[in-house]
């Protein structure tokens, strides 16, 4: 079961790397470091993974 | 309790790991509740809400939660208070409303939890509730695959009352010891048979309660449900730890802080269109934090001149601060130096929670 709602998800980068997913998480944009130690970023690799979430690239 | 008797108890809590900082729990006498005081509208999936306590919900009821200052026990001042608001009569197997608090590793990594030196902790805690009977909840790890169901009994409605469980450390199963989710206390107030499970033993699957513990408080309107001075210790109940407010408060802002009201933070501006502003935090939290910033009722000036903002994102994060990008429409000049203002309360809320 997921732990959280997460409806949008789209990579942040720094210097032209990726550093961020932007996501809107239970209705909340967020802006979640890729540190699989932070819960909303490991929901959204569980989710991703599991084929109900893409993260976009970044603009 | 007799004064001999608390002595007692805490030179056993002194041989145990220590007379002060012995209580597991933060946040344990619901002091602390940076989000707000109240909460509502919540969909299914976890939401924190008074400091290191959240709730689980997936059910066809609706509540509220809320920290209480006028319904305490003695000796409190705080609680964490459930009404509901929609009952769900009627719980389906795999539904549940739960409260919970998780330990990260590097606190309860002593226990030895998961080891044949695992150590027995008692949990304690005052409870209140208009629904009497037996209510249930559980202690679990981090991987939602060992579990500890027990009950606990109401025996009088809207009457404080102080519960003390004791469990066996559990000698198998996988417990975190660094800065990952580790033991986690769950308390039932509606859960549905998936996720109950038989009272006093250890056993494999996420359980959240005991089976045959009431459902009651989320299936009846307006029932009422509260819970403070939650303790886990190493061995037999002592009093509640009454610890100084500042230090729950520097121990809370491990997993959760907020900024408010910024004034004349400086900017660099880093190329013709782009500024950043450097965001230390009041202490190192527990991972790299999520950060929600409030997209509106910011400024940022350059020598006296408003600038427009045209977006803003947080590029860069540590345990210890983070980066936010700020993008203008106008001009401005690389490597000037500016301010930037956000009058919001919540102008960013900082999240490493468990």
């Amino acid at each position: 079961m997921n732990e959280m709602n997460i409806t949008a998800a789209q990579y942040v980068q720094h210097d032209n790397v990726n550093t961020m997913v932007k996501a809107t998480i239970d209705g909340t944009e967020m802006h979640v470091p890729l540190d699989p130690a932070n819960r909303h970023y490991a929901e959204i690799m569980k989710q991703a993974e599991s084929g109900g979430l893409t993260i976009a690239d970044a603009d | 309790m007799s004064r001999a008797r608390e002595f007692a108890d805490l030179a056993g809590a002194a041989d145990a790991g220590g007379i002060t900082g012995r209580n597991l729990i933060i946040n344990g006498g619901m002091k602390i509740s940076a989000r707000g005081t109240s909460f509502t509208g919540f969909g299914a999936g976890v939401n924190y809400s008074l400091d290191r306590f959240a709730h689980f919900h997936s059910s066809d009821g609706a509540f509220t939660v809320s920290q209480e200052t006028s319904v305490v026990p003695t000796d409190f001042t705080h609680a964490l208070k459930v009404q509901t608001t929609t009952a769900d009569a009627s719980i389906a197997a795999g539904q549940r409303l739960i409260v919970f608090t998780r330990c990260e590793g590097n606190t309860v990594s002593h226990l030895n939890w998961g080891t044949s030196a695992a150590k027995t902790v008692t949990l304690s805690f005052y409870v209140r509730s208009s629904i009497t009977g037996t209510h249930g909840g559980a202690i679990g790890n981090g991987s939602d695959n060992r579990n500890y169901p027990f009950t606990y009994t109401i025996s009088s409605a809207d009457t404080w009352e102080r519960k003390t469980i004791t469990i066996p450390g559990d000698q198998t199963g996988t417990w975190a010891t660094g800065t990952g989710r580790s033991l986690q206390v769950v308390w039932g107030l509606g859960v549905g048979s998936t996720y109950s499970g038989t009272a006093g033993a250890w056993a494999a699957g996420d359980v959240n309660s005991a089976t045959g513990a009431t459902t009651g408080v989320l299936g009846t309107l307006n029932a009422t449900w509260y819970l403070t001075g939650v303790q886990l210790e190493v061995g037999s109940a002592t009093p509640f730890e009454h610890e100084p407010y500042g230090v729950t408060l520097q121990k809370a802002k491990r997993f959760y802080q907020k900024v408010d009201n910024i004034q004349g933070q400086t900017v660099h501006a880093f190329n013709t269109s782009d500024a950043y502003v450097r965001f230390p935090l009041e202490m190192g939290m527990r991972a790299n934090p999520s950060i929600t910033p409030v997209s509106s009722g910011d400024s940022l000036h350059f020598a006296g001149t408003a600038e427009t903002i045209s977006a803003r994102s947080v590029v860069a994060v540590k345990p210890e601060g983070y980066l936010y990008k700020l993008t203008v429409s106008s001009t401005i000049t690389a490597g000037q130096a500016g301010h930037y203002d956000n009058n919001q309360v919540n102008a960013f809320k900082i999240d490493a929670e468990l």
